[in-house]
């Protein structure tokens, strides 16, 4: 049981770090990119747009802790 | 060469090299106070124990359908590069420490001296243990970029040629100095790393879900240069609000005295 505990704490740090955040909203700004994507819609702009918004969210949290 | 593939090469470059000076320095730190015998074989066993991940997930990697790939690595390597990014604008802003490879390399020293020494079949399982690890899990970054990026772009072997020449700049520069490598601007790569790894999570992720992207392949130039004046421009405002804090803290602290 403990084995599969430090696993899965291990994978979580190796992929999604210190700040889930980001992680979730990675895969949001991704379904609403393909979302826009398959109904014809102009959709290159959403993940640089996501991105910055996402950086600019987990560096404020990052900051007000300190 | 195409210029996805010579930033491919770069990226993995610098994250091995980074990834590796890591290692050495743990290497270098068993290997100077317990002999080098054992902390020699511990990281040459990582390092086969890495080439078996490359050579077991590559060629499963590959049957993969090309957007499903796309998606899930352009999804992983956002986040990972993100990850990477976060951090390096946090230390270049002063709200993190800068990593210091002197001082980390002093406390490994001094674990390995203060650690009692059970030699068994002619070995010093502390010492193995310690390179093993050291290398493994600073290798395994290594590996999933190379894996990653080399599967996406059809080339593992260009992704691989980069992370080898970081590998073997950094061990022949170790082998020479016997020191760690302190002056390696080691914030500077993990920040165009960060980067690069987000750029072409952005390019591949999009693609996958389906996104054109104006320019195609030269959207990626595009994308680096628009992440590096963002990044470039929280460095600078996070460095202007941490200098106001610590010159408010410092005032505060003239007041109380």
């Amino acid at each position: 049981m403990r084995f599969i505990i430090n696993f899965v704490r291990f994978w979580y740090d190796f992929i999604i770090g210190d700040d889930w955040v980001v992680a979730v909203g990675v895969v949001v700004a991704l379904a609403l990119a393909a979302l826009l994507a398959h109904n014809g819609i102009t959709a290159w702009w959403v993940m640089p747009i996501a991105v910055v918004l996402l950086l600019l969210a987990s560096l404020w949290r990052a900051t007000a802790k300190s | 060469m195409t210029t996805s593939a010579v930033v491919l090469v770069i990226a993995t470059f610098l994250a091995s090299a980074v990834e590796a000076v890591e290692a050495l320095t743990v290497v270098l730190a068993v290997g100077i106070t317990r002999g080098w015998r054992s902390p020699l074989i511990g990281a040459a066993a990582a390092t086969l124990a890495l080439a078996a991940v490359i050579a077991s997930f590559g060629p499963a990697l590959a049957l993969i359908p090309l957007d499903v790939l796309r998606v899930v690595v352009g999804t992983l390597l956002l986040i990972f590069g993100l990850q990477w990014l976060r951090k390096a604008i946090l230390r270049a802003s002063g709200y993190k420490a800068l990593r210091d490879e002197d001082a980390l390399y002093e406390r490994e020293i001094a674990e390995a001296r203060a650690a009692g020494t059970a030699i068994r079949a002619g070995m010093d399982w502390y010492a193995f243990t310690l390179a093993f690890k050291g290398v493994f899990l600073e290798g395994l970054e290594v590996a999933f970029i190379v894996l990653t990026f080399g599967t996406t772009r059809g080339s593992i072997p260009l992704a691989a040629l980069g992370a080898g020449l970081a590998l073997a700049l950094v061990a022949i520069v170790g082998a020479v100095v016997h020191r760690p490598l302190s002056r390696v601007p080691e914030n500077t790569m993990k920040f165009s790393v960060g980067i690069m790894l987000s750029t072409f999570g952005i390019f591949w992720s999009g693609e996958g879900a389906g996104v054109d992207w104006p320019g195609q392949d030269l959207a990626i130039l595009g994308i680096l240069a628009f992440l590096t004046l963002v990044s470039l421009a929280f460095v600078a405002g996070l460095s202007r609000i941490h200098a106001s804090r610590a010159a408010l803290a410092a005032g505060a602290v003239g007041i109380g005295e």
